[in-house]
């Protein structure tokens, strides 16, 4: 494994293997199918009946009882309220996550493997401690429950906290893609731009933007559907007010507890809708990006 | 790199740190530091009384028996799916790599009353096994069973990389030396993607540990049997018990800090390896 023409070899010995000549590096037909078929089963077990099963009993009795869950006022307020929160905490994360990726790939700095630490920790926080953490600074028997109640200000119980929560738990989805993408494109296109006399934010518009956009989209999708589905945090700040602080997911849940299966699978059922299209995006964004790199790299040889 | 003098000459580099840090401690440092201090305000008695009553205790064991074991599944299937994915061909199979990811995309509370309507005495599965003694919902099974849906795509996204970076040649060598393919798995995969097993046994673990959402539909709550620990701390908190609540989070933020440390150690260090190595 040492020289690189040994890896256009392999590279190609990987791909005539593909025809029966070699039968030593690849398994009996028997344990191949068994194989496959015992991953079936497995992913089946987890992950297709449960998805089947939401919208089996979101239309156990009916289409008119499933559409009249949704369009119920509790659950369109719970919609609204989805849509704000995350329209709030990604568009934050987002800006967060390209000012540290700059500064953390571009420049060399002490301390920065501690940074990145330090940005990976909410995945590492219970999404209960994440809500817990702000009623412990915000609520009434908070550090500011006193100053913010006597001012007449509401963020446990209310809108901010929700969106609170929501950023903390979503907080290193879009950080974590950009900072090896930028790493690995390394400086040289903007210090060229800047030499031919760009302005700085010329040259982030024009040139770190459109090298990072497809990370930078793979980083929202994955920040928004953790952020519209957010549950165990989210719950912890927002009191469970119908109509006023009930998000999706919580609604699901207070249905889900008064015994109104239908209703609560029906409004399930549009949260899986959403998991689905984050799949169909990111799938397609993983093949953009990779076409991109492609691409590129044929461009590169090209000119060679 | 050029032999150039440490001045770095792209801009913004104060500005986009400067901002990074602010936006960091208001979101994530000052608010984790807040419950600590809480935590420290408690006397040790009351802490103590707070992190091993014997109910909370039953639910570290079940956090972390159930994650352990729902881990350890992962790892297997994982593996198993991650070498189907990697090695063969069948049809849909790009369909079946795209939804290993569903866990990750499906919000939790969705996924708690998907797998307890599926595994509910009335349910899909549960009804078939039912007949056979096995009850899945509202046990310490079923905590098992959400555990390790949430944590299914772990295993399977470190290790598909790892697999597919190995070179045929060392494989066909081996073989050609006599090998047979369980050898050849054994001696030669194998140790190529332990570290990789490993890591995404640390991620789907540590994940576990901290999950709410999807465990408490199934889990049936029952104290001392199928209660867990994030459970205990929003139980706390509902009798405004702030300080109680407090005490078992800070243990718990304190075990998943150990565990994300050590995963960054162990990803360290095994990518040195596999520096060295080449």
């Amino acid at each position: 494994m040492s020289a690189t023409n040994t890896q256009s070899v392999s590279q190609y010995t990987k791909y005539t293997n593909r025809t029966a000549t070699s039968r030593a590096t690849s398994e009996a037909a028997w344990v191949r199918y068994s194989l496959i078929g015992t991953m079936l089963v497995f992913l089946s077990l987890f992950l297709f009946i449960p998805l089947a099963s939401v919208f089996a009993e979101a239309f156990r009795k009916g289409a008119q009882t499933y559409f009249a869950a949704i369009v119920e006022p509790d659950a369109l307020s719970a919609i609204k309220l989805t849509l704000i929160a995350a329209g709030i905490a990604v568009p934050l994360n987002l800006v967060f996550g390209v000012a540290a990726a700059w500064a953390i790939a571009k420049f060399e700095f002490k301390g920065k493997s501690f940074l990145i630490t330090l940005i990976d920790l909410p995945f590492a926080v219970s999404p209960v401690i994440a809500g817990l953490i702000y009623v412990l600074m915000f609520g009434l028997q908070g550090w500011f429950g006193g100053w913010l109640s006597d001012n007449d200000i509401k963020i446990i119980f209310a809108l901010p906290g929700i969106v609170l929560a929501t950023t903390f738990v979503t907080f290193p989805f879009v950080a974590r893609e950009l900072i090896p993408l930028m790493q690995a494109q390394g400086k040289e296109e903007e210090e060229a731009a800047l030499v031919l006399g760009a302005s700085g934010w010329q040259m982030f518009w024009r040139v770190t933007l459109p090298n990072i956009k497809w990370g930078l989209l793979y980083g929202m999708i994955l920040c928004n559907a953790r952020a519209m589905g957010e549950f165990g945090a989210v719950s912890v700040v927002s009191g469970h007010i119908r109509g006023l602080t009930n998000t999706l997911p919580l609604h699901v849940e207070i249905l889900y507890n008064e015994y109104n299966y239908a209703a609560a699978f029906a409004v399930a059922s549009l949260l899986a809708l959403l998991a689905l299209l984050t799949l169909v995006l990111k799938s397609y964004v993983e093949w953009q990006a990779t076409r991109n790199a492609a691409d590129i790299e044929k461009e590169i040889k090209d000119e060679v | 790199m050029k032999n150039r003098p440490n001045k770095n000459t792209l801009p913004g580099f104060n500005l986009s740190l400067g901002y990074a840090i602010l936006y960091l401690s208001l979101i994530v440092i000052i608010p984790l530091s807040a419950t600590f201090l809480k935590a420290f305000t408690l006397n040790w008695a009351d802490f103590w009384q707070a992190v091993a009553s014997p109910r909370v205790v039953a639910s570290y064991k079940l956090t972390f028996g159930a994650s352990f074991i729902g881990a350890l599944i992962n790892v297997v299937f994982g593996l198993l799916t991650a070498w189907v994915l990697t090695r063969y061909h069948f049809f849909g199979k790009k369909f079946v790599d795209a939804f290993v990811d569903f866990p990750f995309a499906l919000p939790t509370a969705v996924a708690g009353i998907a797998l307890s309507a599926i595994y509910s005495t009335h349910g899909w599965i549960g009804s078939r096994l039912e007949p056979l003694g096995i009850h899945v919902a509202y046990t310490p099974l079923g905590v098992v069973v959400a555990l390790t849906f949430i944590g299914l795509p772990f295993v399977v996204r470190t290790v598909q990389p790892v697999l597919e970076d190995l070179s045929a040649e060392v494989e066909e060598a081996a073989a050609s030396l006599g090998a047979n393919r369980w050898q050849v798995f054994y001696k030669i995969i194998l140790p190529a993607i332990w570290p990789a097993l490993i890591t995404g046994f640390a991620l789907a673990f540590a994940r576990a540990i901290g999950e709410y959402g999807s465990v408490i539909f199934i889990a049936g709550n029952m104290p001392m049997v199928s209660e867990i620990t994030p459970l205990i701390i929003i139980t706390k908190l509902e009798q405004y018990d702030y300080a109680g609540a407090t005490a078992v989070a800070a243990v718990m933020l304190v075990i998943s800090f150990i565990l994300l440390f050590a995963i960054n150690g162990f990803q360290w260090w095994s990518n040195r390896r596999l520096g060295n190595n080449r």
